[in-house]
């Protein structure tokens, strides 16, 4: 009988990364079904399709670089990639856009990094950048949602196919819709109530539609914090300054107003961000305070990007940018050790 | 033309201004002897075998801080050659040995066949051996930098290198795969 | 009790699943006595014990068979009777499954105790006493580490320890062998606390708990009584069992990093070993058992034993029902810090708090690692606040640099963060790896400048040799330029002229033989390079004319030898100076024997002695004038000689080795140098001075031909192993110089036989 040489500790615990991504997947169902009941099939189709890409690309690139396949594939992390940027590509946008976006985020933003734990950025936030950078046009189509049937009916299954696959040209253009992020953007002259009362992109405190939308991602989000899956530090860190910034330079009523804190927490893709995306353990910062740190920085960015930038959104831009800083916060928030004075901090020897 | 000429003194006096601040500093903040060979030093084993064709450590550090190969160092092998490439910033080579990399040597004296000729004492770059002219010889074993000198010298060949190897005390653990490389047992238990 | 009971937190820790249930349900247990124990000489930290029984001895119960060797290493003592069967390498206790000395005894049943001197009143000892006590009865930590037990109470000397900790927490799952020993030896526990009270006289007493024991919290309640020991009980975690951890749980305080407790004025010792403090200052026993928790689901019957030291490991599980067959991993200590036993031969030692022979089933091996993903999970356990994802990194790049920077050396190994890693990454080894890795470079590194210190002390050394050498060469070419100059100017005599002219001749042979020398080396190189019969002519010509040459110049440096030899200068100043100096002396010993001289005597005994000092170095001045007392004898010149001869002969021979003659050239030189020996033994002979040296080198006196046929013996298996080791021997010369070995040992044997 040979017994085996093993380093201690003997008992290890149940958490599993895998387990994780599979947790984080679960929980984006509440913004799935209520952006399916929105949409229609538009965003399921998304995510089946970026899955496939985003599983395809990862094969190929571990085949290349000689990894294990099928030991990789099975982590989920790309699955996970996948699904967020689905849930944040709008709904029935063209195939070619999904793909671009998702073999961007996993070749590029993680891959050819190291693969696994290696990347730097948010693979999700890379592709979703890229595209939006690169397609603006096809990336601010948003569909008008349930409720706007007289405008545009909700799409069926094959008639979606069709809009994704571009075999749609006979649809009026009508159908798209701009956000209320958008229409707060680029108004001039009315006050927020002529806003409120004129334009169907508003529901009762933020965009009309992705009210609920946030909402879903924050349920979602808290049964995540619940299972403990992440701390409650980086998704506050970027709500509370969200808030407390959209409080600060809340001008009121006017025409010139960035619109109220409610509006901002519960528009775009402030709670997917807070939730899925903040939390991503890989880019963001590692030690508590710092994630607190982190999670403010995202929402004070996103906030300047919404109020005073080019873009009607900013979550993914704060995101990357964070992202650069969040190894910068790690130094700065070194715990102290145990027997030592005081902790040690900034960068040391042969950095 | 005149703008010209102005551009030229302007240029030549800032020349002589920034090459007088620059003579100044070479001498004001001139470094005191040649602290690399001493660096160099540091980085060899210390051994005193002369493997590298030099008489001593310290004359091969001053060799390659002229210019010599870095990698002529059998006992500190590849890692000495590693350091060695990141204090002097080259490209490091593999180790110039023909046996390749030999674990920690001692020299052992097998007493018996001793005759006492002193050789080996003379041979000891580090006086790791003790004995008298026929008196029988031993070496001092946490002395011993396992440099093989004393081997050639003895006429009767009673010295033996013995492997230093690892007991209860000195035994470690080897540092993991890297995350992500499988065993052949992994990969049956990954399929 | 006091009412103050504030009990602190430290950061992270883990609760893992604790299944102390499976042992802590029976009492303790005595298991039967084994057929042989082998007992480790290093089963505490610091320096291996000395053996001080021999093979076959007879050995009681409680006796000490090995003696602590320096000042950090505790005896070992004999933990049943019976005779010793081996002394040396054995299986130990470790993961590596490597051997380490050890001491085997095969019992003889009779459990037989040697002589003990118990001391029921404790409190009239010395703390010297007591010390003495504690350290003789070979206690070393029994909480796991194993530290001498007595050098840890006299760690700081200048320190004042203020609180006593005592450590029954055992938060490791699995354990129960402290709480066992709780429960029943309440009592027992409270005397040994009281002894290391005594010792160290601190202010205040802690005894540290977790909840999860209620039975022996009771017990320890029962048996506290009058004492003002404090006893806290405070949550399970894990690891609040460590030493560090303990202390912040208990006082707030951080031992600091790098130090002991003691610095802090905190001493802290397990439960197990303040009971075996007992034992040892009450009992006068020495620690020859210990309690070990028996468990594992591979056992049918898990529980906690008093097992005798040195029991081998498949006894103890054999008594506890072991199934082989479910057994998967053997560890000894608990499943978060113990370590794989590779085999089951090894013996319980002092340190061993449980042996967990584990299924399958129940500690599962560890799925293949993923890349680390930062989640942060192990920062947030580390209950030393490391940065676990950092280390592993650096662990991996090797960056010691950062690995020092991050703290890598205050890390206890608890695995807390191994544990919560959800990529199942091996933190643990990794840091034990490159902890490993940093300590031997710094070794390395101080062997390094250890060595060249030594190297340029020894430079120096042979520097100031050969400046000494070179100064004494140039003084006695002075002496010889004066000497020769002395006569020309004091006699003038006749044999003056001559001198020049037999120096000249001198010189002139000394040139030609040494020329001679070189020519016959030369020829001597091109023949073992081309060897041919116009080459042996030629050398054989060249020793011809380089014999003549020497046997010329030796004749002329008799002549000179001769010449100079008769006195050349006496004069009568001289010889008035020793006159003096003896007289002197004589005059000087006389005041000495004076039993009490007065000062007028002293001072005369002064000046005399400086008038003496002074006619001494007069004398000094012109030692070269003074003639040899008596001719030196004809045989010493003989023996010197005949030793000049032999060591040329020997150097011939070998360098016709080293050119690899034919063996008939070999033989003759051999005969040659024996007939070389045996000139030199007989000139020893003759010169009736003994050959001192030679009789000191061998303890008894052996004769002549002894050593003749040993040195033979000596070069025949040199030239054997030489030509062993050439791989293009010939086997016709390797079988020959077999045989001249094997000729040669034969004789030796045969002359060593009385």
């Amino acid at each position: 009988m040979a017994l085996p040489r093993i380093t201690s500790p003997h008992a290890t615990g149940s958490n599993r990364t895998r387990k994780i991504m599979q947790l984080v997947l679960l929980a984006t169902l509440p913004g799935v079904l209520v952006l399916t009941w929105l949409y229609g099939f538009g965003t399921l189709i998304n995510i089946l399709w970026a899955s496939a890409v985003a599983l395809g690309c990862e094969a190929a690139v571990l085949r290349l670089r000689r990894r294990p396949v099928g030991f990789f594939l099975r982590d989920c992390t790309a699955v996970l990639t996948a699904v967020l940027l689905a849930l944040a590509l709008p709904p029935y946008s063209p195939w070619w856009l999904t793909l671009v976006a998702t073999a961007f985020a996993i070749v590029f933003g993680k891959q050819l990094f190291g693969g696994l734990g290696q990347n730097p950025f948010n693979p999700a936030m890379i592709g979703y950048v890229v595209v939006l950078v690169s397609f603006p046009v096809e990336m601010t189509n948003w569909p008008a949602p349930r409720g706007f049937e007289a405008v545009s009916p909700t799409l069926g299954l094959v008639e979606g196919l069709q809009r994704i696959l571009g075999f749609s040209a006979g649809l009026p253009d009508a159908w798209t819709q701009a956000t209320a992020l958008d229409v707060l953007k680029v108004n001039k002259s009315l006050t927020i109530a002529e806003l409120w009362a004129g334009n169907p992109a508003f529901g009762s405190v933020g965009g009309y539609g992705s009210e609920a939308v946030n909402l879903a991602f924050l349920a979602g989000g808290l049964f995540l914090l619940y299972k403990r899956v992440f701390t409650w530090h980086a998704p506050l860190g970027m709500l509370a300054a969200l808030a407390l910034m959209s409080l600060l330079f809340w001008n009121g009523s006017g025409s010139d107003s960035n619109g109220s804190p409610l509006f901002h927490l519960l528009s775009g893709a402030t709670m997917l961000g807070a939730f899925f995306i903040v939390t991503d353990p890989v880019s963001g910062a590692t030690s508590l305070r710092g994630r607190l740190i982190f999670g403010a920085g995202v929402g004070v960015l996103a906030y300047v990007i919404r109020a005073w930038g080019g873009y009607p959104d900013g979550v993914a831009f704060a995101v990357l940018l964070m992202n650069l800083a969040a190894p910068t916060i790690d130094y700065y928030t070194r715990p102290r050790t145990y027997g030592h004075s005081k902790p040690e901090r900034g960068f040391k020897l042969g950095d | 033309m005149s703008l010209i000429l102005s551009a030229v003194a302007a240029l030549a006096a800032i020349c002589l201004v920034a090459g007088a601040i620059l003579g100044y500093a070479a001498v004001r903040f001139r470094v005191e002897g040649d602290p690399i060979v001493e660096q160099i030093n540091d980085l060899l084993p210390q051994t005193q075998c002369g493997q590298c064709g030099y008489p001593g450590c310290k004359p091969y550090a001053e060799a390659i801080a002229n210019g010599d190969k870095i990698n002529k160092c059998p006992p500190g092998g590849q890692a000495t050659v590693q350091a060695l490439a990141n204090l002097l910033d080259v490209e490091a080579e593999p180790l110039d040995a023909p046996e390749g990399e030999k674990p920690r040597m001692v020299a052992y004296i097998r007493e018996a066949e001793c005759i006492g000729c002193t050789k080996c004492l003379q041979a000891c770059p580090v006086d790791a051996i003790v004995g008298a002219a026929k008196q029988m010889h031993t070496v001092i074993k946490d002395e011993c930098t396992g440099c093989d000198l004393c081997v050639e010298p003895c006429p009767v060949d009673c010295i033996d290198m013995l492997v230093v190897g690892t007991s209860v005390q000195n035994w470690k653990w080897e540092l993991p795969l890297p995350p992500g490389q499988l065993i052949a047992t992994d990969r049956e238990q990954a399929a | 009790m006091s009412a103050e009971t504030k009990i602190w937190d430290f950061p992270g820790g883990i609760h893992p699943p604790q299944r102390k249930d499976l042992s802590n349900r029976t009492p303790i247990q005595q298991p039967p006595l084994s057929r042989r124990l082998t007992v480790p000489l290093s089963q505490h930290i610091g320096a291996t014990a000395e053996p001080c029984v021999t093979v076959g001895e007879r050995v009681l119960k409680g006796q000490k068979i090995a003696a602590g060797s320096g000042f950090v290493s505790v005896p070992v003592h004999a933990p049943t009777s019976g005779s010793v069967a081996f002394i040396g390498p054995q299986p130990y206790p470790h993961t590596s499954g490597m051997l380490s000395p050890a001491i085997v005894i095969d019992t003889d049943g009779l459990d037989e105790w040697c002589a003990l001197a118990p001391c029921a009143d404790f409190r009239s000892l010395e703390p010297l006493a007591l010390l003495d006590r504690i350290r003789d009865a070979g206690i070393s930590g029994l909480g796991g580490a194993g530290f001498p037990t007595a050098v840890k109470l006299t760690a700081r000397p200048q320190q004042k320890i203020h609180t006593l900790v005592i450590n029954g927490t055992e938060c490791e799952p699995y354990i129960t062998a402290d709480d066992l020993l709780m429960r029943e030896k309440a009592t027992e526990l409270m005397v040994g606390i009281d002894i290391l009270a005594k010792l160290i006289e601190p202010a205040e007493v802690l005894i540290g708990i977790e909840d999860n024991k209620p039975e022996a919290i009771a017990a320890l309640r029962a048996a506290l009584g009058e004492r003002t020991y404090q006893l806290r009980v405070f949550p399970a975690k894990y690891p609040s069992g460590g030493e560090k951890q303990l202390i912040q749980i208990l006082t707030g305080r951080e031992v600091p990093s790098g130090g002991l407790p003691a610095d802090i004025g905190i001493l802290c010792q397990n439960v197990g070993t303040a009971v075996a403090v007992h034992d040892a200052v009450v009992l006068g026993k020495p620690l020859i058992a210990r309690i070990t928790t028996l468990t594992g689901e591979a056992l049918a019957r898990p529980m906690n034993v008093e097992a005798l030291l040195g029991t081998p490991v498949a006894d103890l599980l054999a008594f506890a029902g072991l199934d082989a067959q479910k057994m998967d991993r053997l560890i000894m200590g608990g499943p978060m810090m113990g370590f794989t036993l590779p085999a089951l031969e090894v013996p319980l030692v002092k340190t061993t708090n449980c042996l967990l022979a584990a299924t399958r089933a129940e500690l599962p091996p560890p799925p293949p690692a993923l890349p680390c993903i930062r989640c942060g999970e192990c920062a947030l356990v580390c209950p030393a606040s490391l940065l676990p994802q950092q280390l592993h990194f650096f662990a991996l790049g090797a960056e010691h640099e950062q690995l020092k920077a991050y703290n890598l050396f205050d890390c206890i190994e608890c695995g807390a963060c191994a544990y919560v890693c959800p990529s199942t990454i091996p933190l643990v080894q990794y840091y034990r790896a490159a902890k490993a890795d940093i300590r031997e470079l710094e070794q390395k590194h101080q062997k390094a400048e250890h060595s060249r210190q030594r190297f340029e002390l020894r430079e120096e050394r042979l520097r100031r040799e050969e400046e000494r050498k070179e100064e004494e060469r140039k003084a006695r070419a002075e002496r010889a330029a004066r000497a020769k100059a002395a006569p020309t100017e004091a006699a003038a005599g006749p044999g003056t002229p001559a001198a020049p002219a037999a120096n000249e001749e001198f010189k002139r042979l000394k040139i030609e033989a040494s020329m001679a020398q070189v020519a016959l080396k030369k020829a001597e190189k091109q023949l073992a390079q081309h060897d041919t019969a116009a080459l042996h002519a030629q050398v054989a010509e060249l020793r011809a004319a380089l014999e003549a040459a020497q046997q010329a110049l030796a004749g002329a440096q008799a002549d000179a030898a001769q010449s100079a030899a008769p006195p050349v200068a006496d004069d009568a100043a001289l010889k008035k100076a020793k006159i003096d100096a003896a007289m002197l002396r004589v005059q000087i010993r006389k005041l000495e024997k004076l039993e009490a001289p007065d000062d007028e005597q002293q001072a005369e005994l002064t000046s005399l002695r400086e008038r003496l000092a002074a006619v001494e170095r007069t004398l000094a001045a012109a030692p070269s004038n003074v003639p040899a007392p008596a001719p030196r004898p004809a045989g010493e010149e003989a023996l010197k000689k005949a030793k000049i001869d032999l060591a040329m002969k020997r150097g011939e021979l070998k360098k016709a080795e080293k050119a690899g003659a034919d063996e008939a050239e070999l033989t003759r030189l051999r005969d040659a140098l024996a007939g070389a020996e045996q000139a030199l033994h007989a000139a020893e002979d003759a010169s009736g001075k003994p050959a001192p040296q030679l009789v000191r080198t061998d303890k008894r006196p052996i004769d002549e031909t002894t050593r003749t046929l040993k040195t033979t013996v000596a070069f025949a298996r040199a030239d054997l192993r030489k030509l062993e080791r050439d791989a293009n021997a010939e086997p016709a010369a390797l079988a020959a110089a077999r045989e001249r070995l094997a000729e040669a040992e034969q004789k030796l044997a045969e002359q060593q036989r009385p």
